[in-house]
Parts: structure tokens; sequence; C-alpha cells
């Protein structure tokens, strides 16, 4: 009961810190915060899974968000149609090609005997199989990218709605993760980690680079978010303007005050219903197993239980709920900016979120998610106030002065750095620890 | 058909640049091997160390060239590397002292003190972004080339030049010392005997009476001489920006696993395999090719495998067939 009492009481705490940011500063920034801190929260979800229940460290997470922001473009944005016409197919033949010599030398390798007929035949197929598919794929894409680049000069999407697209995002990562669990897994914790870090790089790599695909770094803007409404749209309706005005709020805060609560209730509807199904999944036998294989991999190995099968399995429902908050991000930030992807802000970031809340306990994560992420964004000000303060002495020009209040906006990393060290430290098992 | 201005066009643009970035993977490679065979973690932080130890050199050339000091044709960074490993050590052994020596002491599993190196990477990170701010630093100065390409076009005759960087040379020569200095004093003292023998069997070391904490020291003032001078040397060749460092963690971590962890002559193959794989695979070999094709065969295209873009997915190819094929690397290390 006590434990109940506490993790109320944290919870508690934290929304009345953003509450008090409304107070202050403004709603708009506080509903900010809880949007991202509900996807934040999700993510950290995903990260719980892999490392709380089954101990597997997986600090590729920026590339599974990043792949669900894929998803988002490709499911939502409407096709371009010249741009299909240019190449897509033959774009589509190239991969299919590709997956098929790196399918064909698998199964070369599993078939054929041990020996150097064996090497020889994998290497020939691989070199062969990859002079094809840049055969075929590299004028297929300098067509696409010559249809209108400035304004696309890629293939675009499927045009369909985008709540299509959050599943797809999820299912996009679960896909990747399936090849690094296949290769990584069963290996030593610290190589899952190496594997997973590359792993992410090369997807943020493919996305800035592979413009048909995802526009690179001209980014792909203009998101539809169909359910959610649009600020200029409300603005523009009478009703909604009138019925503001009689309430006393000003028309324009208050559309995006409402466009703000939308996203609000359906990342909210979404979260409900992975907190409800992780805490089922936790306590049946299944969760049960999870936690025995994490505990002592030798032990439950030794009762029969598929260690590497079910690491893979897991790591997969971790990634593939990581990939559906990516593609939640892009919902609401209406745009994929590969760019933007940092391996501090979207893995490293999301780490701390879960030892800080406590792994191994879902309500703990999502607390992590948003105390972290609240203390991301209001640590800025924080430290330039706190620069302020320090350097309010100082002679006004001097190059020291001028060069705190500068750097206060680095303040987070050493913010964030500190506050993994203490929890470590004085509270390993988290703010909420496993029961 | 044109042999020698092939081979000429080969060294310059992949041999001597892969060989120059190799040396750079290798001591950076050594520190995460040292880390990992005496304090058997993964230490995350390695790349902001180097960064770190970049800095604190960098912060001292700048006082120097202040006060006038040089060394004439060499950069000035070399009379302040000493100053820049001391800090770094200090820094180190700092942060060993305040963070890790607590979950050694509770001897903690590996994979936390991996999460705790991951929040000094996050402090180390924000202290060098604090001090030195994130843009491009450039502290090279001295003479820029030992042979420039144009010199040796007029010595030569040939058509294709060949530059050979001042920061390359010294790179190499670097590296060469230094790795000559580790290993003799791995094998050859008597602290180095026992930092071997407690990467080993850290039992049987602490029962013939070797001191834990001396060892561990020790290895924290290596680690911050190794990741100082690479960093330097990085730092001199390409330029110095906080968040490449940052990214190096991936091949300096590759070059480490795909010689086997823990062995310091893996660290050094490894870092080389990576190296000259990258540069290989990424080299747009149509000049090269083009001197050699018989007339009239020349490629039109730029025979480039990847674009440079893509030089992860190359360490991270490779680490994948050292994992799957040879999983405790090529020199034998440690793990399983």
């Amino acid at each position: 009961m006590t434990h109940q009492i506490r993790a109320i009481g944290m919870f508690v705490a934290v929304f009345g810190l953003i509450a008090i940011t409304g107070q202050t500063s403004s709603w708009n920034v506080a509903l900010g915060i809880i949007n991202m801190g509900l996807i934040s929260a999700i993510m950290a979800l995903g990260v719980n899974m892999q490392w709380g229940y089954a101990g597997l460290f997986n600090i590729g997470v920026m590339g599974f968000v990043a792949l669900g922001g894929l998803g988002a473009v490709i499911v939502s944005m409407p096709p371009v149609n010249e741009a299909w016409a240019a190449g897509g197919l033959r774009v589509l033949l190239a991969l299919v090609v590709g997956a098929g010599t790196i399918i064909g030398a698998i199964m070369l390798w599993k078939r054929m005997d041990h020996g150097k007929a064996r090497g020889l035949a994998i290497v020939v197929l691989l070199v062969a199989g990859f002079f094809l598919f840049r055969y075929i794929f590299d004028p297929a894409v300098d067509a696409i990218e010559a249809v209108n680049p400035a304004g696309t000069g890629y293939l675009g999407g499927l045009g369909l709605p985008i709540l299509f697209a959050w599943p797809v995002g999820g299912v996009l990562a679960a896909g990747a993760a399936w090849i690094v669990g296949k290769t990584a897994l069963g290996l030593r914790s610290d190589y899952l980690a190496i594997a997973t870090l590359g792993i992410a790089e090369i997807i943020i790599a493919v996305l800035k680079n592979e413009d048909w695909l995802s526009r690179g770094v001209k980014n792909v803007v203009g998101v539809p978010r169909s359910p959610v409404p649009f600020e200029i749209d409300l603005q523009n309706m009478a009703g909604f303007v009138t019925t503001m005005r009689d309430w006393g709020f000003d028309p324009v805060i208050a559309s995006s005050i409402v466009v703000k609560l939308c996203y609000a209730t359906l990342f909210t509807a979404v979260l409900l219903l992975l907190i409800w199904a992780s805490q089922m999944a936790l306590n049946s036998p299944w969760g049960r197993m999870m936690r025995a294989i994490r505990d002592n991999e030798v032990a439950a190995e030794a009762m029969g239980k598929d260690v590497t099968g079910r690491h893979l399995q897991i790591f997969i429902l971790g990634s593939a709920i990581c990939g559906l908050a990516g593609a939640m991000m892009v919902t609401l930030d209406g745009q994929l900016t590969p760019g933007s992807y940092q391996p501090l802000r979207f893995t490293f970031l999301v780490w701390v979120m879960v030892i800080v809340g406590g792994s191994g306990n879902n309500w703990g994560a999502v607390l992590g998610g948003f105390l972290i992420w609240f203390l991301w964004v209001q640590v800025e000000p924080i430290g330039l106030w706190l620069m302020d303060t320090i350097t309010a002495g100082m002679a006004d020009g001097s190059a020291l002065k001028a060069h705190l209040l500068e750097s206060a906006a680095h303040m987070r990393l050493l913010t964030m750095g500190l506050i993994l060290l203490l929890v470590l430290r004085f509270s390993p098992r988290g703010l909420i620890p496993e029961r | 058909m044109d042999p020698i201005n092939a081979i000429v066009a080969l060294l310059n643009f992949v041999i001597i640049p892969a060989t120059a970035y190799g040396a750079q993977l290798a001591l950076g490679a050594l520190g995460v091997t040292l880390i990992y065979g005496i304090l058997r973690f993964s230490n995350f932080a390695h790349g902001d160390t180097m960064a770190f130890g970049a800095m604190c050199t960098i912060l001292v050339t700048w006082l120097f060239q202040g006060w006038g000091l040089s060394l004439g044709v060499l950069p000035t960074a070399l009379l302040a590397l000493p100053f820049g490993i001391a800090g770094t050590a200090l820094l180190l052994i700092g942060t060993d002292r305040a963070v890790y020596r607590f979950y050694r002491k509770q001897k903690a599993a590996p994979v936390i003190l991996v999460i705790v190196s991951m929040g000094v990477m996050f402090i180390m990170n924000g202290l060098v972004r604090f001090i030195i701010g994130v843009d491009d630093q450039n502290f090279l100065d001295g003479e820029r080339f030992i042979i420039s390409a144009r010199t040796f076009r007029e010595m030569t005759g040939l058509q294709e030049g060949l530059a050979f960087k001042t920061s390359q040379g010294l790179t190499i020569v670097t590296a060469v010392m230094v790795v000559a200095a580790l290993f003799w004093f791995l094998n050859r003292t008597r602290t180095g005997k026992s930092m071997r023998a407690f990467s080993d069997n850290e039992d049987l070391a602490l029962l013939s009476g070797i001191n834990p904490e001396k060892v561990v020291t020790y290895t924290w003032i290596i680690v911050a001489g190794l990741a100082t001078i690479a960093g330097v040397l990085y730092g001199l060749d390409k330029s110095f920006k906080p968040f490449t460092y940052f990214q190096l963690l991936l091949p300096i971590f590759a070059s480490a696993i795909v010689g086997g962890l823990g062995s310091p002559l893996g660290a050094i193959a490894g870092g080389f395999v990576i190296a000259f794989s990258e540069i290989t695979v990424t080299y747009a070999f149509k000049k090269v090719l083009g001197y050699l094709a018989p007339g009239g065969w020349e490629p039109d295209s730029l025979v480039q495998l990847l674009s440079t873009d893509y030089k992860f997915a190359v360490s991270f190819g490779i680490l994948i067939i050292v994992l799957l094929f040879k999983p405790t690397g090529l020199f034998k290390g440690k793990s399983v």
C-alpha cells in the first residue's frame, strides 16, 4: 500500500511541477511538455521492456524511433506519381535483388558443406548481387530525385490516414530489431550494445542520404494530422472564435491549446493501452519467465526455457514500441527532420528516464519519461537564470561573463549526467522500484 | 596504362590517410581495451575523454601561442600535450574516486558500470561543450606539409601529386613511439606486469599482494595519456569538434572488438583493419582504375562502393562479420 501511495505522490509531484510551469509561463508550454512527455513515456516503456524485464542493453533507441518516423512519412504523405513513374518500380526491384542476394548468401552458408567452395560461392554471389543491385538502383534513384527536387524529389507515401502510420512505424522498427537481434543476441551484453549503437547510426545515415526515400536533409514537412485539426482552421471557424471570446480566451492562443489537447488525448489513450498491456504481460506467466531469465539465465535455461528466443521476442516488442513513439512524434511535429536525430537526445536520454524512473517497473518508466522530459526542457532557462545570478556582479563586456552566459545552454547534458549518477548511487532501483 | 601514377594516387588518397586514421583508432582502441581488461567494463565515456584531453591541450596551446612559444615547423600542440595529459589524468582519477570506486567495492555487474559510464559520458560531454563550445576549433600551426602535392609533382614529373601532411607523419611517428613505450611498460616494468597479472586473474593477483587501487590508478593515467594523444592527433589531422569525438566511439569499439577486447595487440590490428576498410570502401576508384585500364577502357562512373556518409556501415559490417564468425576477435580477447 505504501508503495502505491509513494508512486501516486511522485506522479502528483511531477504534474504539479508541470502545472506550475503552466501558471508561471504559459499553458501552451506546459501542454507541449505533456505531449512530448507522453511520447517519452512510451519510448521509456519500450526500453523498460528490454532492460527492465529482460536485461537487454539496447542503445540504438534513436534508430528505432527514426524508423517509426519514416513509417509515418511512408504511410501518410501523398504519393508522388511522376516519381513513381520515373523509377519507383525499379527501386523496388533493386531492393528485392539486394535482399535476395543476402538471403541467397545465408542459404548457401546453411546448405553447402564447410569448405573453400562454400566461401567462394558466397563471395561470388555477394559481389555479383551488389553490382546488379547498384546497376538497377543508381539510375532509378537519379530519375526519382530529378523529379521536382525542390518540392518533392522522393517517392512520397501511400496517402493513408496518419493513425495507420503508428502501427506501421512499430512494424518497421520491429523488422530492424529482428535483423539486429538475429545477429547480436546470444552474444555478450556489451556486444548487443555496440551492435544497436551501430545500427542506429546506419539508420540515421540512410534517412539523411537516401533522398528518394525520405528527402534526406531537405526534410519532409507537412505530414498530415488528419484526426487533429489545424490551428488556422479553428481560427477560421466562426463558431470556435465566438465561443472562445464568450469564455474570455484569445482565439489564437485557444486554438493552439485545443490542438495540443487533442494530441494529448490521443497520446494518453495510446499510453494507457500500452501500460495496461505491459502490466498484463508483466504479471502473466510470460512476464515471470522473462524475469526468471533476467535474474538467472543459466537456471532458466536448465528449466527448459528458450533464452535466446525469448530475448529476441522481447527485443522486437520493445523496439516496436519505440518505433510507435517515433511515428507519433513525427505526427506531433508535422515533419521528419533526419538531421535532428541525436544519440544523446534520443537514446541516452531515454535511458536516463528508465533508470531514474525505476527499471523493471512500467509506472516508473512513465514517471521517468515525464520527469526527465520536464527537466530537459526546464534546465535551460534555469541554467540561464543561474548564470545571470552568478555573473550579476561581473563587469559588463567581460569575456568570462559573455562565455558563461553563452554556455548556459550546455547545462542540460551536465545536469542529466549528474541526475543519472546520483540516482544510480543513492537510489539504484529508481524512484518507483520494481516490487 | 600508367601504374606509377596509379600507385601514387592510391598512396595519396587511400594508404596514407588510412594509416594515419588507423593509428588514431588504434590509440583510442588501446584505451578501451585496457579499461576492459583491468576494470572489466566497456567505457562509453571514452570518446568524450578523448575530446576532453584534446580540449585541455588546445587551451594550453592557445596559451603558449599567446606567449609566442612555438616548436618551429612542428605544431605547438606537441608542447602542450603533457599538460593536456595531466589534466585528463586528474579528471579520470577524480571520476574514478568519486564514481567508479563505489561500484568496484560493491562488485557491481559490468553492465551497471557501463550505465554509470553513460552518466560520466553525459557529464564530460557537457563539460567540454561548456568550456570550449560546440564549434570547430583549428589549432594546427607550424609547417602544414612534409611534402605538398605540388612539390612532389615538380620533383618527380608525375601527373599525380602526393601530399604528406605533417599531421599524418606526426600521427604515425607518435603512434609507433607510444605503442612501443606501452608494450615496454606492460612487459618489462613491475607495475606493468602487475597490471597484466590483475587483468589475467584478479584473485590470484590479489593473493600475490598486488594493490588493486594502485593498478587501477595507473590504468587511468595510461588511459588518459592514450586518449589525449589519440584525441589531439585526430584533432590535428582533421579538426576538433566535440560531436565527432562522440561519433568516434563506434569505430573505436569496433576496432577493439574486432581485435579482441582486452588484447592490446588486437586493438592495434583492429584499428588498422577498420580504418583501411572504411577508406577503401568509401573511396572512388575512378582515378586509380583510369590509370590502370588499357586505353579506352577507363570507367565512366566513380567506382565508389559506398558513399562516404556510410562509413559507419563499414565498421559496423566488419564488426558483425567478426562477431558472427570469430566472437573472441582476431587476437583471442577475453570475451565470449
